[in-house]
């Protein structure tokens, strides 16, 4: 019976400490494909904004599909002349929006989600939230886009 | 001296050292049962030709593709224009996994239907399941190799599908980018997943499979089984011959759909230009694509896409553990199970049709 309870004592810390050496002999390896993929990569900057051009060239309806960063981004200037800028990722599965000219919203050609251009809330189709909005500001006829 | 007997003494020379005769014993022994569904022995054969032609394309393709994010997809248009053959061997290299993918779904669903995965064969069945996801995940890592604009949005969809996954799935899909978007960091690891670790698992595992079907012989239909008078023929040499001539067929037949519909190239990936209109994932997602776009964003506290991934994983659990279940016991569990078969089927070649007109 004693010896029943220890061998099962044994087998018990074994186990605990195979394990930890298993989890501690693999981290470095974890670490060492993990921490490449939070580091920037080369030519990679931090952007905060970024000149769009005229805005006067810029009318009502059209649309600009733009690298923000590292991540595509969307500018529209909507029928009534405001602009309206956003990070052009998808809130469902990550696919790059596009301005819809004949409907008037966001659209996005992998499953069809549709977003609101003024607000960017999701109107219609899979997308779960809005899309996430970036500021824009004329400053002496420049388009300047920045986080918000 | 004959030649005989030189031939015999080489042959003896090498049967004492390797045991030859053993294997042309073991060989001679083999039966395959011979019935109305014979046929379907022939998937598995077929699945070997094909992965060998993935191999040789494979490495064929290695000699001039570049993996590196501003040559990729020169790289690829340089196959396909500038060397002779190029498109030839890249075309089968895309085909042939087209094909072998259908080939282990009828492959899968014959062995399935003849309830094959009973005792004792349930790690074969189990095995076979491993290598139908490793195909996937050929499939999956070498659609972005050639960096044109869908090989980019299907890998975002797949990496943020992967990445909803609850708990570890952001690290899975971190570790799998390599980088915070799509890029060099992507196309590296892909790269050497689909060249280096996924040809590794498949030999190990596959060696396992074909190393269970050689344990224990072909399995028989239960028809078969109660069948007064049970046909056999010979593994060696009948069967094999057929098995080759089947071969050649797929050979020339997959060598001449290369020859009619080459494989196509698409505009570069721009990760900064929208997706596509009319945007599409390869047949075999396609039914899962399809599906997902019914769903509404939320469902109860949920998103719909987390519930839909969670579906279909259930889905591929029953087939998973159909031989601890489904173990000849009960007939209405076996009936059970025929009919969940038969619905699988349905609903995946009628939305996979669906998403094609779609
Ligand atoms: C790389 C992929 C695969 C290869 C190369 C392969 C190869 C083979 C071969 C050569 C055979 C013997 C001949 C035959 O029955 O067709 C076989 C049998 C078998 N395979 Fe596969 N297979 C693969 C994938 C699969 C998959 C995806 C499954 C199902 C989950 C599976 C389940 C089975 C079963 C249960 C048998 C035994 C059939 C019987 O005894 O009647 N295999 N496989
Ligand atoms: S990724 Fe945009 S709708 Fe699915």
């Amino acid at each position: 019976m004693i010896a029943g309870t220890r061998r099962v004592f044994v087998r018990w810390i074994t186990g605990v400490f195979a394990a930890l050496w298993a989890g501690m002999a693999s981290y470095p390896f974890f670490r060492y494909l993990i921490s490449g993929t939070k580091k920037k990569q080369a030519g990679e900057e931090l952007v905060t904004s970024i000149s769009l051009g005229s805005s006067e060239e810029f009318l009502p309806g059209a649309s600009k599909n733009f690298k923000f960063g590292s991540a595509p981004a969307l500018l529209v200037r909507s029928e009534d002349g405001a602009f309206h800028a956003y990070n052009a990722i998808c809130t469902h599965l990550g696919c790059t929006v596009q301005y819809n000219e004949e409907k008037k919203n966001i659209w996005c050609a992998c499953h069809g989600g549709v977003y609101d251009t003024a607000s960017g809330k999701n109107l219609a189709g899979p997308p779960p939230k809005p899309l996430k909005a970036l500021n824009v500001e004329v400053k002496e006829g420049e388009i300047i886009v920045s986080r918000a | 001296m004959s030649l005989t007997s030189s031939d015999n003494k080489f042959y003896s020379w090498l049967d004492d050292r390797v045991g030859v005769s053993g294997f042309i014993k073991a060989a001679e022994k083999k039966e395959v049962p011979v019935h109305k569904q014979s046929m379907w022995y022939y998937m598995g054969g077929i699945a070997m030709v094909l992965l060998a032609i993935q191999g040789l394309t494979g490495i064929l393709l290695m000699v001039y593709y570049v993996p590196e994010i501003s040559s990729a997809h020169s790289s690829v248009l340089f196959i396909n224009t500038q060397i002779e053959f190029g498109w030839f061997v890249r075309s089968l290299h895309s085909w042939a996994a087209n094909i072998l993918i259908f080939i282990l779904f009828v492959h899968m669903f014959s062995a399935y239907f003849m309830k094959a995965y009973r005792k004792p064969r349930e790690v074969t069945w189990f095995s076979g399941m491993a290598l139908l996801g490793i195909c996937f995940a050929f499939g999956f890592t070498g659609y972005l190799l050639p960096w044109d604009e869908i090989a980019f949005f299907a890998t975002k969809i797949g990496l943020d599908i992967a990445g909803k996954t609850p708990f570890i799935g952001g690290v899975i899909a971190d570790l799998l980018r390599g980088g915070a978007e799509i890029g060099q960091g992507t196309i590296s690891r892909f790269f050497l997943i689909h060249v280096i670790l996924l040809p590794i698992a498949l030999f190990a595992v596959a060696g396992l499979h074909l190393l269970l079907v050689q344990l224990h012989g072909m399995s028989e239909p239960e028809s078969f089984k109660k069948a007064k008078k049970k046909k056999y023929e010979k593994f060696f040499p009948d069967f094999l011959v057929k098995d080759f001539m089947v071969w050649l067929f797929f050979f020339n037949l997959v060598a001449g759909i290369v020859a009619l519909f080459p494989w196509g190239l698409g505009p570069e990936a721009d990760p900064f230009a929208p997706a596509p209109a009319g945007i599409k994932p390869e047949w075999y997602f396609l039914a899962m694509f399809q599906f997902l776009k019914l769903l509404p964003p939320h469902i109860g506290p949920f998103e719909g896409e987390i519930l839909g991934i969670a579906f279909f994983g259930v889905l591929a659990l029953v087939l998973f553990v159909a031989p601890f279940i489904d173990t000849g016991k009960s007939k209405a569990v076996s009936k059970f199970f025929d009919v969940y078969g038969i619905l699988f089927t349905i609903g995946f070649v009628g939305f996979t049709v669906w998403g094609m007109l779609d």
